[in-house]
């Protein structure tokens, strides 16, 4: 069998199926050059939406896992969050704020090597939970933390 | 233009700590300016951390992230000299990458 013709033609079909995507607007162009960033995930308004865009289904609670932050927030504008996992082989880390227009914050990659410790600010509209969601060794993991806030950091 | 970013990166032997301050407005989209009128959202989308040329983390923000977004995490490895890049991408499409040396 002629196998430089059979790499022809699956190269020539993966091509073309590619360009049927592009062109039925499944994907864009800008999609297609790199995973890019979640735009589902982060304009999601519900829990359930959110999970589903961040392909997490339904977590696990997890006594591994921790938020770290104030139990009340004077100012909404900056709240500190932190997120540490025990779990091994943590991965994925993200962090979502029951409250806010769009649940997810923000979402963290973590390579080998790299520790489940992560902190950042975050900004919130009113009290409300902020969950912890992680992805250890395939499997999702949820936590919750409540978070008062005194001064919303959403309004103008 | 943004500033530049504010980045220290610190080892201790076995693990390096990296702490950025980003200089970006994050604005959300919700907010009403004088007159009414939203303020379009403008906010950091995406953030590379590598060290030595390796990606040790892959962050995306959403705009509920606050003014001027603060980052901490920690990597295995790391001494003092190695160089610590992170660079950002905005959903306008700016960017903004600086480089710092391991302490």
């Amino acid at each position: 069998m002629n196998t430089q013709r059979r790499e022809v033609l699956k190269s020539g079909s993966a091509a073309g199926l590619f360009g049927l995507l592009v062109a039925a607007g499944l994907i864009t162009t800008q999609q297609a050059q790199a995973a890019g960033w979640d735009k589902p995930a982060f304009e999601a308004k519900a829990m359930d939406e959110a999970l589903k865009a961040l392909g997490a289904g339904k977590p696990a609670d997890s006594k591994d896992v921790q938020i770290s932050g104030p139990d009340i927030a004077e100012n909404g504008a900056v709240v500190p969050v932190g997120v540490k996992s025990a779990l091994a082989d943590t991965e994925f880390i993200a962090i979502l704020i029951e409250k806010n227009p769009s649940m997810l914050a923000a979402s963290f990659t973590l390579p080998a090597g790299t520790m489940a410790d992560v902190s950042t600010r975050v900004k919130m509209g009113q009290t409300s939970n902020v969950f912890a969601l992680v992805k250890a060794g395939g499997s999702f993991y949820m936590v919750s933390k409540e978070i008062k806030v005194t001064l919303g950091g959403c309004g103008g | 233009m943004a500033g530049p970013m504010r980045i220290r990166a610190a080892s201790n032997g076995t693990e390096t700590e990296v702490k950025i301050l980003m200089s970006h407005d994050m604005e959300t989209g919700q907010r009403k300016d004088a007159s009414g009128a939203l303020v379009p959202a403008h906010h950091i989308t995406e953030l590379t951390a590598t060290h030595n040329g390796r990606v040790v983390l892959a962050a995306q923000f959403g705009p509920a992230v606050s003014k001027n977004p603060y980052l901490q995490f920690k990597f295995a490895g790391g001494a003092k000299g190695d160089k610590v890049n992170v660079s950002w991408v905005d959903n306008k499409g700016d960017k903004r990458t600086d480089e710092v040396v391991v302490a």
